[in-house]
C-alpha cells in the first residue's frame, strides 16, 4: 500500500450557533468524515454549496475547528495530529500545508505587487534569510507558474483572471508546501482559461511530488485532474472511489443525481435525465436516518429511520446507502 | 415573426483612458418564441450587447449613429435607442422586455419583502390594484414552482435559498407578460442540480408564454440544452452564429472550436484538456484585423492581422466571420 499523507477517522467539525447559555445548539458542517489522502495523488471533494466540502478542506488545514474525531498528517519527515497539534508544531504545518482560493480577484491585495504577493509567505514565515534569497525564491517559482518575470513589479489589477490565478497558485507553492487544498480554485475561471490552470496544477503536482485537496462542484473538472474522487451530502461522505470507478459506475443516488445534472453537450440528449427535486436541506434542522431521503426517489421506510454507514468493499469504493446493492442490480444485467 | 432586430450595433465606452469598443458592429434578429444562446468569455461584450437591448449601460456608453434595435411590440416597431425619458424606457425595462440577473441576492432589495418587490413593478407597468397585483405575483411565484407562494409572498430575499430565489427573480420578471426575456447568465452562481431545475422552468416558461429569450452564458452545455441558436462572441464582435446543433457539432470558428475543446468531456476522460492559448486581450489594446489572432492556432497569413473578416454565411444561417473560409463562395 503507498503511504498515506491525511487519514482522517470520524472528523467532524462543528459550530455553535444562537441560543441561550444553557441550551447551545451545535451546527454540524462535517459529521464523522473519515478518509484517506495518499501522498502523491489528487484528491477531489464534490457536493452541492452546503454539503460541507470547504470547512473540510479548512479543517484538514486546521483552518476551522476540530470538535470530534482527528486527522492525521504524516509526511515522512514529520508527523501530526491535527486535532491536538501544539503552538510549534501549527507553525511548522502551515509552510507544509497552503490554500488557494476560488476567486483571484478577491485574493489578492490590490495594493501589493506581484513580487511582494508571493514573498509575503517566505517573510512571515521566516523561510528565507535576506532579500537577496527571497527574490530568488519568488522567481523560480513564478517561472514555474509560468508568470512573466517583467510582471513581477505590476499590480494586481493589470491581470486576467487565468494570469492572477497563477499569482494565487504560487504565492501558495512557494514554501514548498507538500499538501495543497485548492477549493473551487477554477470556477471563477472562462473555459478556454480553466483548462490552462487545470494543465498547470497538474505539472506542478508531477513536478513537485505534491498532494492535492482539490474541492469543486464540476463534476467533469474533477473527472478530468483527480485521482480519487469523495462525494460529500451534508457533511457526510456519500460516496468515495478512485475516478474512473466512480464515473463509470456510481453507486450511490446523489452521485447519480448529480452527473445527470450535468448539461449534455448533445443538444439532442434534453430532459432525458433523472433529476433531483428540491434542495439540500439546512444544516441545523438535519433529517432523521439517511440524510438524502427527502429527496431520494428510492428511499423506503428504513432510510428515514437509520443512517447508513460507509460500507466498504475492499477496493476502494465506498458507499453509504441502504440500497445501493438492489439499485445496481438491473443496471448490471 | 421577429421580435427583435439588432443592426450594426456599436457601442463604445467613454473613460479617462480614451473610448474602450465593447460591441463592434453587431447584428442579430430574435424570434418569438426562440431561445438564442448568447456565448463569449468575460469580457467578450456579451452583458453589454443585451443591456443595449434595454437601454440599460451606463451613462458614459456611446452608442454609434448606425446602430439600431427595433422591438416590435403589439402597438407596432419600437426604435429601443431612441428612447429616453423614464416613461418611454419603461416598455423595455419591465414592460416588453424583462431581465433576469446571475446574482438573485443582488437583484432583490434586501429589506422589502419580495411580495411588495413584485407588486410595485406590476404597478408600475400595468394598470392593477393592489389586491389584483398580489394575486398575479402569488400565481406567478406558484407557476414557477415556489411552494407556499403567499407565505413567500410576505418574506424577504434572504429567508429564501439561492434557488429559490432564482425562481422568485423568475416569476417576478415574468409577471408583467414581456415579449422578450434577457436571462444574464442565470444559474451560474447555482448549483447543478438546482441549475437543471432552473433550465427545465425556463423551458416550460417558454413553450408557454411564447417569448423570445436571450440566454446569456458561458456554459456550453447549458447552451446546448436550453438554445434555439447560438451566438457566439469574442472582443465585442459577432464571430459565429447558427442553429444549436451546426455551431456545438460543426463549429467553424477557430475560437468556438477552441472553446469546445478546452472543455472537460465526461465520456472521454483520457483526452488532454486543451486550452485556447493566451488571454483575452484587454480591450484598451484591441488587436488589429481579426480581434482573434493573438491566440488564433490556425491563422492563414498576415490578411488576419490587416483585415477584420466579415460574417459570411456557410450554410442554412450559419455564419462565420474568419479569413480561413475566404475562398468559400458567398
Amino acid at each position: 500500500m503507498s503511504d498515506v499523507l491525511i487519514r482522517a477517522k470520524g472528523l467532524s467539525v462543528g459550530f455553535p450557533i444562537g441560543g441561550g447559555l444553557f441550551n447551545k445548539q451545535v451546527l454540524k458542517a462535517v459529521d464523522n468524515v473519515s478518509l484517506e489522502i495518499e501522498k502523491g495523488s489528487f484528491f477531489g471533494l464534490v457536493g452541492e454549496s452546503g454539503s460541507g466540502k470547504t470547512t473540510l478542506g479548512r479543517a484538514l488545514l486546521k483552518a476551522a475547528p476540530i470538535t470530534g474525531g482527528g486527522a492525521h498528517y504524516s509526511d515522512g519527515e514529520v508527523d501530526y495530529d491535527l486535532e491536538n497539534i501544539t503552538k510549534e508544531q501549527l507553525k511548522d504545518y502551515r509552510k507544509r500545508a497552503q490554500l488557494i482560493f476560488q476567486d483571484p480577484y478577491a485574493a489578492l491585495s490590490p495594493r501589493m505587487t506581484v513580487r511582494d504577493i508571493i514573498a509575503e509567505p517566505l517573510e512571515v514565515m521566516g523561510l528565507t534569510k535576506n532579500r537577496a534569497e527571497t527574490d530568488a525564491r519568488v522567481r523560480e517559482i513564478a517561472a514555474k507558474c509560468r508568470l512573466n518575470l517583467e510582471h513581477l513589479r505590476r499590480f494586481p489589477h493589470a491581470f486576467s483572471g487565468g494570469q492572477r490565478q497563477r499569482i494565487s497558485i504560487a504565492r501558495a507553492l512557494v514554501s514548498a508546501p507538500k499538501f495543497i487544498v485548492a477549493d473551487e480554485s477554477v470556477a471563477a475561471l472562462d473555459v478556454s482559461i480553466q483548462a490552462d490552470v487545470l494543465n498547470l496544477l497538474k505539472q506542478i503536482q508531477t513536478d513537485m511530488g505534491l498532494t492535492f485537496m482539490f474541492i469543486s462542484h464540476d463534476l467533469s473538472v474533477v473527472a478530468h485532474t483527480c485521482d480519487h474522487v469523495a462525494v460529500m451530502y451534508l457533511g457526510r461522505l456519500v460516496e468515495t472511489a478512485p475516478t474512473r470507478k466512480l464515473f463509470a459506475a456510481p453507486r450511490h443516488p446523489y452521485t447519480k443525481a448529480l452527473f445527470s445534472a450535468i448539461p449534455s453537450l448533445d443538444p439532442d440528449d434534453r430532459g432525458t435525465a433523472q433529476k433531483l427535486t428540491g434542495e439540500i436541506p439546512s444544516p441545523t434542522n438535519q433529517p432523521p436516518g439517511c440524510k438524502f431521503h427527502t429527496r431520494c426517489p428510492f428511499a423506503i421506510d428504513h432510510c428515514k429511520q437509520v443512517e447508513p454507514k460507509l460500507e466498504t468493499d475492499g477496493t476502494g469504493h465506498d458507499v453509504a446507502c441502504h440500497r445501493w446493492k438492489e439499485l445496481m442490480a438491473p443496471q448490471a444485467a | 415573426m421577429s421580435l427583435i432586430d439588432v443592426q450594426n450595433l456599436t457601442l463604445k465606452f467613454r473613460t479617462d483612458e480614451g473610448l474602450i469598443t465593447a460591441v463592434d458592429n453587431v447584428s442579430f434578429s430574435l424570434n418569438k418564441g426562440e431561445v438564442m444562446g448568447l456565448v463569449g468569455e468575460s469580457g467578450s461584450g456579451k452583458s453589454v450587447t443585451a443591456k443595449s437591448l434595454m437601454h440599460l449601460n451606463a451613462r458614459n456608453a456611446v452608442y454609434s449613429p448606425e446602430s439600431k434595435i427595433t422591438l416590435h411590440t403589439d402597438t407596432g416597431p419600437v426604435d429601443v435607442l431612441s428612447l429616453k425619458t423614464p416613461r418611454e424606457l419603461n416598455i423595455v425595462r419591465g414592460g416588453a422586455v424583462s431581465m433576469i440577473f446571475q446574482e438573485p441576492m443582488a437583484s432583490f432589495a434586501p429589506a422589502i419583502t419580495i411580495g411588495k418587490q413584485m407588486v410595485e413593478q406590476l404597478q408600475l407597468h400595468g394598470d392593477y390594484s393592489k389586491e389584483q397585483a398580489k394575486n398575479i405575483s402569488v400565481e406567478m411565484l406558484d407557476r414557477v414552482g415556489i411552494s407556499d407562494a403567499s407565505k413567500r409572498f410576505d418574506q424577504y430575499a434572504f429567508e429564501l435559498s439561492g434557488g429559490m430565489r432564482q425562481r422568485a427573480m423568475i416569476a417576478m420578471a415574468l409577471s408583467t407578460q414581456p415579449k422578450l426575456l434577457i436571462a444574464d447568465e442565470p444559474t451560474t452562481a447555482l448549483d447543478v442540480t438546482i441549475q437543471a431545475q432552473v433550465i427545465d422552468l425556463m423551458k416550460d416558461l417558454v413553450s408557454e408564454f411564447h417569448m423570445g429569450i436571450v440566454f446569456i452564458t458561458h456554459d456550453l452545455g447549458v447552451v446546448a440544452q436550453t438554445a434555439d441558436k447560438v451566438n457566439v462572441m469574442y472582443l465585442g464582435r459577432m464571430i459565429e452564429e447558427g442553429p444549436v446543433r451546426e455551431v456545438i457539432r460543426n463549429p467553424k470558428h477557430p475560437y468556438t472550436q477552441g472553446l469546445l475543446a478546452a472543455l472537460p468531456k465526461l465520456d472521454d476522460l483520457d483526452s488532454p484538456l486543451t486550452p485556447v492559448p493566451g488571454d483575452i486581450p484587454s480591450p484598451l489594446e484591441r488587436p488589429t484585423g481579426c480581434v482573434f489572432h493573438t491566440r488564433c492556432s490556425k491563422v492563414v497569413g498576415d490578411v488576419c492581422m490587416a483585415i477584420d473578416p466579415q460574417e459570411r454565411q456557410i450554410e442554412n444561417s450559419h455564419k462565420v466571420a474568419c479569413h480561413i473560409y475566404d475562398e468559400v463562395p458567398a
